[in-house]
């Protein structure tokens, strides 16, 4: 098995329980930064939560150990949905 | 002894069973291709019932609040069971593998999957109407904070809606995966015949922009059940943040429904010109231009809805722009008929009628673009004569086309042409009469979803009306004519129109799992030179 794309990786338990207690410590700031004011709490939700949805991908849905297509297809998607974003800012910031 | 055709049951079960169980990508296209068109006459009736409302001796045939259900459901029957799924759910399913030289799509079981998520969508869509509190009355879009107050039957049908997505991004994901696994040895991506380029670029919009709509749609329901006011102003919500999630998604399924029919066009023009397709990479790469770009334009829909004068801009500008890449397509098509050898048949007369309708459908497209067009034709008829001159002038005629290229291949049976040629013609001046009078109505002032119309409007309704009348007639013809064919038709040969991409070195119809061998491309798929046509 030498195609690093098929080949079959089993990261060990301790480093799922590190990305748990990462999450667990991301959600609690998150929690925390809520009772800051409505900016406050946004901004850290847009700023907090991808971080939190991209530690899930990269180590619990294994994208860490997938091949430069598939990485490729979650950063096209990703890069639609920030493009998105930034045109739905172009509405509401002005408006 | 040779494989007998994809039509012929040789497993276990037998007749509909083994349809309704098959795993055959030609099988499951043709499933698709009988609800869709069981729908779509269904959706044509109802729009014959809306333009004879508009008749004075017809105005009490149903009530206001009927008739904002009926528009609402020939919409949605319209978009989400015909043009969403269109080429890309029929053709798609049927020539893609043949196209790229492979035995089936990436995942057959998943395949199967969508059409019964399909099925059930439309299902779930049906039972809305006869269930709660009746047809939804909001138009297809479901506009909030309408579709959130109504006491008609939303809920439900935006469930259905729900349920069409999944459909719409499973073979998103198959069609992907096969196009990038599957490909025969030398079959690189310019040697890719172009309905399959179409296919692809609309894959990608089918799953990137679908879970959009999905979520869009649940949050409706939790709104309806809940009241969690997202889209409330006076819970902090905003009701544009409901248009913009929902063009977002549904603008771009403009382009899942026109692209498939562009690389259809794609296909025929050179097999009718016998000589290869003029400006091959500008049309392939104008489709993932087209599928980019257009994803990005959704809020020109919503120009007068409040939007900051900043984002009217930036959307005005973005829509001039993907007019570019649909204006190549159209330059291509016509040029590769440039000192072709052109051999008329009816799938030629179909796709020239697709580019004629079409053109005019986006030029219509690009008037709108503009802010200050855009604020005076907004919610009229314009606008839904430009809609049908883009959706039934380019995809509606696209699938034409396709069904008339591809049908001797599908079936192995081959249609009159002649009587072909004969539904063409009410088909084509019906059209014109219905939906350029509906453009003349608009910028007169005719709104949009009204139930009756001012006296000033009579004349271009009759003439609109009338115009219904002709067009049903040659759907009738049409489709009486490729049936008639389906029964008693002559037997097809292998390649009747002299084409030269992989599904015509197939027999009609073709096996099952469509190559006794893989085949080994050498070339790219125009290839007339090698008979000297070129």
């Amino acid at each position: 098995m030498s195609d690093p794309a098929t080949a079959i990786v089993h990261p060990g338990y301790g480093t799922f329980i590190k990305v748990w207690v990462a999450l667990l410590a991301l959600t609690g700031l998150l929690v925390t930064l809520s009772h800051f004011g409505q900016t406050t709490a946004v901004w850290g939700l847009l700023i907090l939560t991808p971080l939190k949805a991209g530690l899930v991908f990269y180590f619990f849905m294994h994208l860490r150990y997938e091949g430069p297509l598939l990485k490729g297809v979650v950063l096209i998607t990703l890069g639609t949905l920030l493009i998105f974003f930034a045109l739905l800012f172009a509405d509401v910031a002005f408006r | 002894m040779s494989t007998p055709s994809y039509l012929v049951d040789t497993g276990p079960r037998k007749g509909v069973a083994a349809w309704l169980t098959t795993t055959d990508h030609k099988r499951i296209g043709l499933l698709y291709l009988l609800a869709m068109t069981i729908f779509f006459f269904g959706a044509v009736g109802i729009g014959v019932v809306m333009r004879l409302v508009q008749l004075t001796v017809f105005q009490k045939l149903v009530t206001a609040q009927t008739y904002n259900a009926l528009f609402t459901l020939h919409g949605v029957v319209m978009v989400f069971l015909f043009v969403i799924p269109g080429l890309s759910a029929v053709f798609g399913n049927f020539f893609l593998p043949i196209l790229i030289g492979a035995n089936d799509v990436s995942f057959p079981r998943l395949n199967l999957a969508s059409w019964y998520f399909f099925i059930a969508g439309a299902l779930l869509a049906v039972t809305a109407l006869f269930t709660g509190g009746g047809p939804p009355d909001t138009g297809w879009s479901f506009y909030a904070p309408f579709s959130i107050k109504t006491g008609t039957n939303v809920s439900l049908a935006v469930f259905a809606a729900f349920v069409l997505g999944f459909s719409s991004m499973l073979t998103g994901i198959n069609f992907i995966t096969t196009t990038h696994r599957l490909r025969a040895p030398g079959m690189t991506w310019f040697r890719m015949p172009l309905f399959c380029w179409g296919v692809y670029a609309t894959a990608w919009v089918q799953i990137l922009a679908t879970p959009i709509i999905a979520i869009t749609l649940v949050l409706v329901i939790l709104e309806r059940v809940f009241g969690i006011g997202i889209f409330d102003p006076a819970k902090g919500g905003d009701p544009l943040l409901y248009q913009h999630l929902f063009w977002i998604y549904s603008h771009p399924a403009v382009y899942i429904m026109i692209l498939p029919a562009m690389g259809a066009i794609s296909e025929i023009m050179p097999t009718f010109a016998k000589r290869t397709i003029f400006g091959y990479k500008a049309i392939a790469l104008s489709s993932i231009a087209i599928a980019g770009v257009g994803s990005l334009v959704w809020a020109h829909h919503m120009f007068t809805s409040g939007m900051s004068e900043f984002a009217n801009m930036i959307f005005a500008l973005l829509t001039m722009i993907v007019a570019v890449p649909s204006a190549i397509k159209v330059f291509n098509w016509v040029s590769t008929l440039y000192k072709g050898a052109i051999d008329f048949q009816p799938p030629l007369l179909f796709a020239l009628t697709f580019i004629f309708l079409f053109s005019i459908g986006g030029l219509t497209g690009v008037m709108q673009g503009a802010l200050a067009v855009n604020v005076h034709v907004h919610d009229t008829y314009f606008i839904v004569g430009h809609f049908h001159y883009v959706m039934f002038g380019g995809t509606g005629f696209g699938f034409f086309a396709a069904l008339l290229y591809w049908f001797p291949k599908m079936f192995g049976k081959m249609y009159s042409k002649k009587a072909i040629y004969a539904s063409w013609f009410p088909m084509f001046v019906g059209f014109n009469l219905l939906y350029f009078s509906m453009l003349i109505l608009g910028l007169m002032g005719m709104p949009r979803r009204y139930f009756h119309h001012l006296p000033q409007f009579d004349t271009l309704h009759v003439v609109a009306t009338v115009g219904s009348w002709f067009l049903v007639l040659g759907l009738l013809m049409f489709f009486g004519t490729l049936l008639r064919a389906l029964f008693k038709g002559g037997q097809a040969e292998d390649n009747p129109w002299g084409g030269v991409t992989l599904e015509w070195t197939l027999a009609s119809p073709p096996i099952q799992e469509n190559f006794e061998a893989i085949p080994t491309i050498t070339h790219g798929p125009y290839h007339f030179e090698k008979e000297g046509q070129g």
